[in-house]
Order: structure tokens, then C-alpha cells, then sequence
């Protein structure tokens, strides 16, 4: 499966809450359907962006990590019927 | 007689899963910001904007010691009568002053936990109450304190809400996440 990138966000060495505060105010120029790709070093980001795609339901679409980089896919979510 | 199993109707369980749904999308924060040391400021300002960036409806309340940290950082005397004005000598107000609220060490504790905070690429209390502003924070002086502390408008930043009551904060904090900071 291919994924066409419409966003990269390059947060190494941020801290918390700043990776978070990045992606949510990138997200915002996304249409719906459209992904974005985030490497970050703070390694709270793990939980912090799985939590994040849970509470906003924006879909997080794959989380690795290489050498104490993480990279995460995310999906902007479409606006269904609830919401 | 046979025993049999009933099974949920499809109503109920869509009904379930919407309440588990909204459960999880609680919409609003609303943090009341009493304290004003840097130990408490800065996890206040931390949440509200990840509150923000969550897409929560997100309102800090400033009150009391709270609101120090607003007042302008270049304003050092506020006050009408002396004991407002000492109060302003004693706590010096700004997000550049906070003090700790242990380890202070008349003022080397911040200065050492800054120098960390940027060692360590953490926003500083500064910075984040900008992005707080720019992500839609309401931020909201306690008018009360204001008047208390003979604190005035134009000795805050810019970028505040109106200043208002309890009532408003409480009417704000109905079905929101709560947090008295």
C-alpha cells in the first residue's frame, strides 16, 4: 500500500506539550481524508499522539521508531454523522 | 421451560456506543488558575493548550495569586492605595517573575529551572502563553482580584478576555473538565 504524504512535520528535539501543539495547529490546514507525517525525539510522544488520534479521532495510521526518532502517520478524520 | 439468552437490541447498543462516544469527547476545559508560582503556572498553561490543541473548548480562569502572572512584565508598581502597592513590591508580578514554591533560593531556582527548560527545549510559561493566545485559550481575569489587588486592565497583557465573575466561570465549567490549579 502506498500513502501520498500531503504534510511533513519535522518536531525532533521539542518537548511536551510542543509536539502535540504543533500537529493539532498543521491538522487544521489538512482537508479531511489528508495525511501528515510527524518525526519527533520526546519520547512521551508515543502515548501522547495515540491518546491524541483517540480523543480527537483523527486516525493514527502508523507509529514506528528508529534510533530515538519517532515517525507517525496520521489521517485528518472525514466528518461523519457524529461528528 | 428453556432458558434463552437475550440478546441486546441493536438500538441499545448503538445507543451504548454513542454514550461511550460522548464520554470521550468531553468538549470543554476549564482550568482555575489560583496560584501563581511557576511550579503551577507552568503545568496550568501546558494543559490549556493541549486542552486546545485536543480541540477542547478551553478557558483559564485567573484568580487570586493567579492573576500575577498576567500583569505585564515591564509594570512593576500597580496599585491606588499602600497596601496594594506593597503587595505589588512583595510579588512582583509578570510570567518573568514567578517564584517556586519550593527551592526558590531568592530567585536562583528559576533561573536554574529556565536554563533546564531550555537545555531541554520545554516552551517556557512565556511562550506558551502566546500559543495559549493564538490556539483560542480564553483567558479570563477575576475581576474581583482585579479590584482587590488594585490590579487594572492596562496593567495585563493584551490578548486577556473580558474580566468576570465566579458565576461566569462556573456557568463555563458545566459538563467540562475541571481543574483548580
Amino acid at each position: 500500500m502506498s500513502v501520498t504524504i500531503a504534510m511533513s512535520l519535522d518536531l525532533k528535539g521539542m518537548s511536551c506539550p510542543m509536539p502535540i501543539i504543533k500537529t493539532a495547529k498543521a491538522m487544521k490546514e489538512l482537508a479531511p481524508g489528508q495525511m501528515i507525517e510527524v518525526f519527533a525525539t520526546d519520547p512521551g510522544s508515543a502515548p501522547d499522539f495515540k491518546a491524541w488520534a483517540r480523543a480527537t479521532g483523527n486516525p493514527l495510521i502508523e507509529t514506528s521508531e528508529d534510533a530515538g526518532v519517532f515517525h507517525f502517520i496520521l489521517k485528518k478524520k472525514e466528518q461523519g454523522v457524529l461528528g | 421451560m428453556s432458558i434463552t439468552t437475550i440478546e441486546k437490541p441493536p438500538l441499545a447498543a448503538f445507543a451504548e456506543q454513542l454514550a461511550e462516544k460522548k464520554a470521550e469527547q468531553t468538549e470543554k476545559l476549564v482550568i482555575f488558575a489560583w496560584s501563581g508560582e511557576l511550579d503551577k503556572v507552568w503545568p496550568t498553561l501546558i494543559l490549556a493548550t493541549t486542552g486546545a490543541a485536543m480541540g477542547k473548548e478551553t478557558t483559564v480562569f485567573f484568580t487570586f495569586w493567579g492573576l500575577f502572572p498576567l500583569v505585564k512584565n515591564n509594570v512593576r508598581i500597580t496599585g491606588d492605595n499602600w497596601m496594594q502597592k506593597m503587595l505589588s513590591v512583595m510579588n512582583r508580578g509578570g510570567d518573568m517573575h514567578l517564584k517556586l514554591s519550593k527551592m526558590n533560593f531568592a530567585g536562583a531556582g528559576p533561573a536554574m529551572m529556565m536554563h533546564l527548560a531550555r537545555e531541554h527545549h520545554v516552551a517556557s510559561p512565556d511562550e506558551l502563553l502566546t500559543m495559549a493566545k493564538e490556539m483560542g485559550v480564553r483567558l479570563v481575569p477575576c475581576q474581583m482580584t482585579m479590584d482587590l489587588m488594585g490590579l487594572k486592565r492596562e496593567d495585563l497583557i493584551d490578548g486577556l478576555d473580558e474580566p468576570a465573575g465566579a458565576t461566569m466561570a462556573l456557568a463555563e465549567a458545566q459538563g467540562a473538565i475541571t481543574l483548580f490549579i
